[in-house]
């Protein structure tokens, strides 16, 4: 089963081209990955900015600074920006950089398409953010680009949906490459179930993608075709329905969002062990709950949908698959407290990052528990209290870990460590703000603030004011992280091979900056080497 | 794993080629949809790109693994990304199969007045009787009729079929080291899949010229020509395929236990074959 | 020892979180309890549900800080070597199951009366436009379109100099309110003309999607008279935000007057409205939707 043996490398080509054609022909894992990650923390500061757009237009009544249409606009290509540009890159990038070290291979397993995965990107946002430009602006009908609305769009749309098949692509290619790599270039002796949860979550995380980006894309050519080739897909008049556009984006859109979670569920269950000296609680039974959750995932799409009028039957089935996803994450942050449970921890920055995820997810999470109760979601729905949910889910949910990520892996890559004060401040700073910033927008939502409005009535300006200061706060807390790894890869104290006290897995066995090629010759995995032991063998 | 080590290759320009064709032809396509002068070139020129970057690319892979460079590890990396992607496929069918189903047994019904479509029907559309096939209540794009399943879809059905059993036949002559045979086999293969295209293509003139149907014919339209479209396309893709692997056997390429191109290729007409049963049973059938 | 020490710690933390939780309780908005039956059930669900979770997160929380206070590096902890429990794992996974079954209960409950929509004394037919909404009396043959009024269309304008505090119901105000009679059961039939929106005020208790070319069904009883306001809740372009939705609800008497009083009013064109404020929409969004007209089809409908 595990196949890798010692790694031959290529001799045709120079060996290593310098400048820019490093970075442009790299096949390299880490070189790669560290492209993804910059590309992330770039698209973060741009989706940010424009967040900022958004905020600062809703600080008071009125409208001061852009126009509606633009403010569209702005939310629009804030979501896709964060979604696909910023958090789904630094996932990739993360597991570019750390599955083959953990897994004890030499490398990706398909290393050309790796960067091809890599270069579609800053192309695709090219085209994406360029629609900002065009004389109709960019796409204003929200991230779900719901039709009719969408199809109303300007010269831009056929730009945006060619764009998202760019992405696609890319995140296909990503996902084929890391379950290949997965499941082809284990070192002996890593079997299955002692590969660390992050490459557990990957697995699972990368199947999703295969899956539900080939809907997506099949989604958005429809829009494409209805709009330009007159199809009736999304049209009622020529016997199709505005609705059936929901079902399938969300078919892809409900998968999307625990794809933007279960590889930060891996980052945790990698960080809470080695801050509290203790193995994983329930390895096994994190391995199901990620993968129960991945499947559930595909059965609850139409919880976005419960006011479109759907038959009762079909609404109360969505509601309760929905809530059964409860179970599978209560497991999971259970295992994690126990992992806690009687540890020996400490509190560097990724484990606080780790603490702040456990809190502020959970939050999240029980939030979108009560989103899915049918009746209380026709109030919710489209109001604020589901932009607090969502943003407590991805801002302090996926955000935090892989901020968390960074710190923790940082010295690993960089060879040096990460300014701690820094990363403390830091952090006290992002959770506080954090707080400050969505908080508030539950009782927004509850006092029946509907989302994606650039203007509102007299009675929501307090809280939108709080919300707002948070946010820049917020913003500039992340100048701060951008800084921080900025100057932990000029330098820094050295990190040791380690790093941590109580880290265990192959990626500490590798000196720190971990060496261009890793496990040219593959390491011998047992039981003493893994952060967690496999309970049933 | 007899054979050595995993090989990494060191570094590439055919994933940036690549990258700038898809960013030109997206560009491209982009305008054209908006009637922009240069879409047309800008789609040509990105395509061009994209296939010298394919052409380069799989020659470097070809010339690779004919140099004996890749081990059972690589060709299995190979294979995963093969059936990965395939299944990436499928899941691009199964949205339209899904538009497919939901217009049939949702949409039409409740413009018809069926279910929770009693108040639908009865103040929007009163005069719609809801049917399949249908154009919709506001009968897009005018009275069409559609084609019958049991006449040439029928045809092309077996000839599919038949192509999944040539090609088989073609797999085992590979295993038994038939060169000739593999050939032959290959080139019957590909004559039943362009027979297949040729029948496609004449269905289509048939239906725009004399039945009435087009893509603009509501929902029905829409469906059938997206899937079927789309399958044509795939078929085409495959046709390549097998084209190219025809020739790189008659070049001596691939041995018997080691031939991951044949297999791919085998592989992605399997799935071609399958998503037209598919096809057959649930547009014009049924 | 230790025992004690985590126990004395649980205890002080879950006090702090309760503290913070009541706090941020406190000063926050609830949902508004609302003037229908429906409204009320869906406020009893919401602090049912509410009450539940944040329990669940005072527990969760309660416990991670309690390790985190206690089992500390710096205070000589030394980390156990437990991996597994399964009694535990049963636990934690039947326990949530329970709590998920009693909620499902009531919400199954508030969900079936809801989507009742049968028995309706009254029908109105909501459409909603590109930025209006139109209400059509079925029964009484009343028929209008009800915009954004001056005063904030107006103030809302990008440096209109006027303080959007200066206006009454800022964004909330309409010209032509929908005058519905209490103690009645009314049902809503909603449709668009152009792209998705969504009707929703909060008193009534829900929202519901108003799709072109679909009609979805929705329900009222409005148990107190006053004048309730709400908002298009579905992004449906430029001015989503300024399509407000204000119910005056009255005796089925004054209703009655009020409906005497319209003298079987005719419907304007969207565009002949005056408080029309779409239809020119900002750059770009060149095309009308196709078919305006075809798809208002205002059919008389019987009694249903
Ligand atoms: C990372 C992303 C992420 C994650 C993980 C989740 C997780 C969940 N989401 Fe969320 N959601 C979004 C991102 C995410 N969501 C986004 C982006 C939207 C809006 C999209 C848009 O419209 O633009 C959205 C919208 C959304 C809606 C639609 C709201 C509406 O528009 O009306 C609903 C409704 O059911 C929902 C529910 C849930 C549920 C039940 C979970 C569950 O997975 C949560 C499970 C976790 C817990 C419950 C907490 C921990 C568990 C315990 C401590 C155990 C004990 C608990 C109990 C027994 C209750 N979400
Ligand atoms: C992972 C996804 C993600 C992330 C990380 C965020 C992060 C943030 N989001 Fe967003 N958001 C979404 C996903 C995300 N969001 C989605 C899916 C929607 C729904 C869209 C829709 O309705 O269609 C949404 C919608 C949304 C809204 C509602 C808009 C509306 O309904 O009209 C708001 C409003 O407050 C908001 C705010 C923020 C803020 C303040 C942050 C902050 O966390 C951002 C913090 C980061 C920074 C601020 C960057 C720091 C940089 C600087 C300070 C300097 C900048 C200068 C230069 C770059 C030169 N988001
Ligand atoms: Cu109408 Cu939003
Ligand atoms: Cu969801």
């Amino acid at each position: 089963m595990s196949n890798a043996t010692t790694a031959n490398h290529d001799d045709h080509h120079d060996h290593h081209p310098t400048g820019l054609a490093r970075w442009l022909f790299t096949t390299n894992h880490k070189e790669i990955g560290t492209l993804y990650l910059v590309f992330s923390l770039i698209m973060f500061l741009v989706g940010g900015a424009m967040a900022l757009v958004i905020r600062a237009e809703l600080f008071a009544p009125g409208l001061q600074l852009v126009n509606p249409e633009f403010f569209n606009q702005m939310t629009t290509m804030h979501a896709l920006v964060m979604i696909f540009g910023a958090v789904m890159p630094a996932f990739v990038g993360l597991a570019n950089w750390m599955i083959p070290m953990m897994i004890g291979g030499p490398d990706m397993a398909l290393p050309r398409m790796n960067n091809w995965s890599f270069w579609i990107l800053p192309f695709a946002f090219t085209i994406l953010l360029s629609t900002l430009f065009m004389p109709s602006g960019a796409p204003a009908s929200g991230w779900t680009l719901y039709p009719p609305l969408s199809l109303q769009g300007g010269n831009s749309l056929a730009f945006v949906i060619l764009s998202i098949h760019l992405m696609g692509i890319s995140s296909i290619m990503g996902a084929i490459n890391v379950i290949a790599t997965i499941l082809n270039m284990r070192a002996p002796g890593m079997t299955l179930l002692r590969m660390p949860l992050f490459v557990w979550t990957w697995l699972i995380t990368a199947f999703l993608l295969i899956a539900v980006m080939p809907v997506l894309a099949g989604a958005v050519t429809m829009l494409l075709t209805d709009r330009f080739f007159g199809t009736s897909f999304f049209d009622a008049a020529g016997g199709g329905d505005p609705v059936l556009y929901q079902h399938i984006f969300w078919f892809f859109g409900h998968p999307e969002v625990y794809i933007l979670i279960l590889p930060a569920f891996g980052i945790i269950s990698e960080i809470i062990p080695t801050f509290s000296r203790k193995r994983l609680f329930g390895y096994t039974a994190m391995v199901y709950a990620t993968a129960t959750i991945a499947f559930l995932s595909f059965t609850v799409w139409a919880h976005h949908m419960f006011t479109v009028g759907m038959p009762l039957g079909a609404q109360l089935f969505f509601m309760y698959a929905t809530m059964v996803i409860a179970v599978p994450t209560g497991v999971k942050i259970f295992n994690w407290i126990s992992t806690m449970w009687r540890g020996s921890m400490t509190f560097e920055t990724p484990m606080l990052f780790a603490l702040g995820f456990l809190v502020m997810f959970t939050i999240g999470g029980l939030s979108g528990l009560m989103l899915a109760i049918v009746p209380a979601d026709y109030q919710y729905h489209d109001s604020y209290f589901v932009v607090a949910h969502f943003h407590y889910v991805l801002v302090t949910g996926a955000v935090f870990a892989i901020m968390a990520g960074v710190y923790y892996w940082l010295p690993k890559w960089t060879g040096h460590m990460y300014d701690e004060k820094l990363g403390k401040i830091h952090f006290w700073w992002s959770t506080i703000s954090v707080n400050v910033l969505f908080f508030p927008q539950h009782y927004l939502g509850l006092a029946g603030m509907p989302r994606r409005i650039p203007d509102y009535a007299i009675q929501f300006t307090e809280f939108n004011m709080i919300s707002s200061i948070g946010g820049f706060a917020f913003g500039f807390a992340q100048l701060l992280f951008a800084y921080i790894v900025w100057k932990c890869v000029r330098g820094g104290a050295p990190a040791t091979a380690q790093v941590w006290e109580g880290a265990r897995g192959l990626e500490w066995t590798v000196p720190s900056p971990a060496p261009l090629h890793t496990f040219d010759t593959p390491p011998k995995v047992d039981d003493s080497v893994t952060a967690h032991k496999d309970e049933l063998s | 794993m007899a054979q050595g080590a995993y090989y990494v290759p060191h570094s590439t320009k055919w994933p940036i080629v690549g990258s700038v064709g898809m960013f030109i032809f997206a560009i491209g396509a982009a305008n054209w949809l908006n009637s922009g002068p240069t879409g047309p070139w800008l789609f040509a020129i990105g395509a061009a790109i994209i296939i010298y970057m394919m052409f380069g690319w799989f020659s470097e892979v070809v010339r690779e693994s004919e140099g004996g460079l890749y081990n059972d590890a690589v060709s299995s990396s190979f294979r995963q990304g093969m059936i990965w992607f395939i299944f990436s496929e499928v899941m691009f069918f199964a949205a339209f199969f899904g538009a497919l189903f939901y217009a049939r047994m949702f949409a039409v019904p409740w413009l018809g007045g069926e279910g929770t479509g009693a108040m639908t029907n009865e103040l929007l559309w009163p005069q719609y009787d809801a049917t399949w096939p249908t154009h919709g209540p506001a009968e897009r794009g005018g009275d069409f009729e559609t084609i019958p399943g049991f006449g040439l879809p029928l045809l092309n059905t077996l000839i599919l079929l038949t192509s999944g059993v040539t090609i088989t036949m073609a797999h085992w002559a590979l295993k038994k080291a038939q060169r000739t045979a593999l050939v032959v086999w290959m080139v019957a293969t590909i004559a039943l899949a362009v027979t297949f295209l040729f029948i496609q293509g004449y269905e289509y003139v048939h239906a725009y010229r004399d039945l009435g149907l087009t893509l603009g014919s509501g929902i029905y339209g829409s469906t059938f020509f997206m899937l079927t479209g789309f399958h044509g396309l795939h078929v085409i893709v495959g046709t390549l395929m097998l084209i190219v692997i025809t020739i790189r056997c008659a070049m001596g390429h691939f041995t018997k236990n080691n031939h991951f191109g044949f297999e791919a290729a085998a592989w992605y007409w399997h799935f071609v074959d399958v998503v037209w049963l598919g096809l057959f049973i649930f547009v014009y059938v049924i | 020892m230790k025992r004690t020490n985590e126990l004395i710690v649980a205890l002080a933390v879950l006090a702090v979180v309760t503290v913070i939780t009541w706090g941020l309780f406190a000063v926050g908005d609830n949902m508004p309890r609302g003037v229908t039956p429906f409204s009320k059930d869906v406020y009893h669900l919401h602090n049912t549900v509410l009450g539940i979770v944040t329990v669940i997160g005072i527990l969760v929380f309660t416990a991670m800080f309690t390790s985190v206070v206690v089992h500390r590096k710096s205070k000589g902890y030394e980390p156990a070597k437990f991996t597994h429990s399964t009694k535990a794992e049963i636990t934690w996974t039947t326990i949530p199951i329970l709590i998920l079954i009693v909620i499902a209960i009531p919400a199954t409950s508030v969900l079936i009366d809801m989507e009742d929509t049968g028995g309706a004394e009254m029908n109105v037919k909501i459409t909603g436009y590109q930025w209006l909404w139109k209400y059509d009396y079925i029964e009484d043959g009343i028929s209008f379109y009800s915009a954004l009024d001056r005063d904030s269309n107006r103030a809302r304008q990008i440096g209109s100099g006027i303080n959007p505090r200066d206006v009454d119901n800022y964004l909330l105000e309409v010209d032509n309110r929908l005058v519905l009679p209490t103690n009645t059961r009314i049902r809503f039939l909603l449709t668009a003309d152009d792209v998705i929106h969504s009707w929703w005020v909060p008193e009534l208790g829900w929202k519901r999607d108003a799709i072109p070319g679909m009609i979805n069904e929705a329900w009222t009883y409005i148990e107190e008279e006053g004048v309730y306001r709400g908002q298009c809740a579905e992004l449906c372009g430029k001015d989503h935000g300024f399509m407000p939705i204000v119910v005056e609800a009255v005796s089925p008497e004054e209703y009655r007057r009020w409906v005497e009083a319209q003298g079987g009013e005719v419907a304007m064109e969207p565009e002949e409205h005056p408080g029309f404020v779409g239809r020119d929409r900002a750059s770009g969004s060149d095309e009308q939707p196709e078919e305006s007209a075809e798809t208002i089809n205002i059919a008389v409908l019987e009694q249903g």
